[in-house]
């Protein structure tokens, strides 16, 4: 079954990793990612004021379009994933924001929030099943120890999220496991790496990446790996680099055995 | 006033609070600001509107949105947070970050995201 597909900002440049390598193996796993036309940025960050109509926009054209193209749009960025998801439950539980954001675009149908917004991760448990890929790894990365950087935000606020235990995860644990690797518990993979305050106060940015790099080394992770492609900045570019970080994308290729076909 | 701006910006009634200080100890931006996630929910509740504008905590918010996961009364500190700051922004001339600032912020790895959501948080 092929997925109407959100990539964002980020992924056609910096990120270009974790889309490049999320498509292949997603069209392995026979779930080709089809990118929805004419998509806007999402923002990068959800509009918590509930006066703002403007900011909302982007992301209500993404999931109208995919409403007509089967009812699912996927993401793979955690950021677009955390905002098109929110901004669906908007559309969906809050009359005044739905009311003005439909009189505003005039779509031939209001939309009602009725798009499912889906992590990739979600598709591999529930879709795929972690059973499932385990039996498509044709390089498994036995003997690896890695540790899940979930962030803040694929977890919270977990009552409109719903996609894991806000405080105890275990879906990037799992895929870890799947793909052959040994997962690493450590207790800030949760904690926010201070994100885009990177632009704002860089020293503050530097000092919380390097407490959680500090935290997973500690705890034995040889490598991170995540879904923002912000997180991937700031736990490389401003840590000392002790401990490297990959998109989950560029591990499951390699497991998939889909590296050489990059060329 | 002032304080009818925040709620309508926020859509949060800060009187629920019950002072346990969850929020606080969540917050992984305590030590960066003055006032912490509890008090400054409380001086939403007693109109200390001006001085939350003028305090630097406001950008040092990171909206990891722990506060709100914890919080045992759906309070939304954060939502506060986000309200005081565009309280602030959103006047003539008060961005907290300008288009000519950027290029000495960039590097080659900079991803667009962090220029993205630094602009939504940081001006109008």
């Amino acid at each position: 079954m092929t997925y109407p597909y959100f990539p964002g900002c980020t992924l056609k440049t910096k990120g270009a990793e974790l889309d490049a390598c999320g498509r292949k193996a997603a069209e392995a796993l026979g779930f080709p990612l089809e990118e929805i036309p004419d998509w806007q940025c999402c923002g990068a960050v959800y509009p918590l004021a509930k006066d703002e109509i403007a900011t909302r926009l982007s992301s209500v054209r993404a999931l109208a379009a995919s409403r007509e193209q089967g009812g699912k749009l996927v993401t793979l960025c955690s950021a677009c994933y955390h905002v098109l998801k929110r901004v669906n439950g908007d559309m969906r539980n809050d009359d005044d924001i739905r009311r003005k954001v439909n009189n505003y675009l005039e779509l031939e149908l209001p939309y009602f929030g009725e798009t499912k917004v889906l992590h990739y991760l979600e598709v591999l448990r529930d879709t795929v099943g972690w059973d499932e890929l385990k039996k498509k790894v044709t390089k498994p990365l036995t003997g690896r120890k890695i540790g899940a950087y979930y962030g803040c935000l694929l977890l919270r606020p977990s009552r409109e999220l719903g996609f894991d235990d806000p405080e105890n995860p275990s879906i990037i644990e799992d895929f870890i496991r799947a793909i052959g690797a040994e997962p690493v518990i450590y207790a800030m993979r949760n904690e926010c790496c201070g994100g885009y305050t990177t632009m704002e106060n860089n020293t503050y940015a530097a000092k919380q990446a390097q407490k959680i790099v500090d935290n997973a080394r500690n705890c034995g992770a040889e490598m991170l790996i995540t879904a923002c492609p912000l997180c991937m900045y700031n736990l490389t570019k401003n840590t000392d680099g002790s401990v490297p970080v990959k998109y989950f994308t560029e591990l499951l290729a390699e497991a998939l055995g889909l590296e050489e076909q990059n060329g | 006033m002032l304080m009818d701006t925040i709620a309508a910006i926020s859509g949060v009634n800060p009187r629920k609070c019950m002072r346990c200080g969850k929020c606080s100890g969540s917050c992984p931006a305590y030590d960066e600001m003055e006032y912490h996630p509890h008090q400054f929910v409380s001086m939403v509740e007693s109109g200390r509107i001006e001085e939350l504008m003028a305090s630097k905590g406001i950008y040092t918010c990171l909206s990891c949105f722990a506060c709100i996961e914890r919080c045992p009364r759906s309070v939304e500190p954060a939502r506060l947070i986000e309200a005081v700051r565009l309280a602030v922004i959103r006047q003539q001339g008060k961005n907290h970050l300008t288009p000519e600032q950027i290029p000495q912020l960039l590097d080659e790895d900079l991803p667009q995201q962090a220029i993205t959501s630094a602009f939504r948080k940081y001006k109008r």
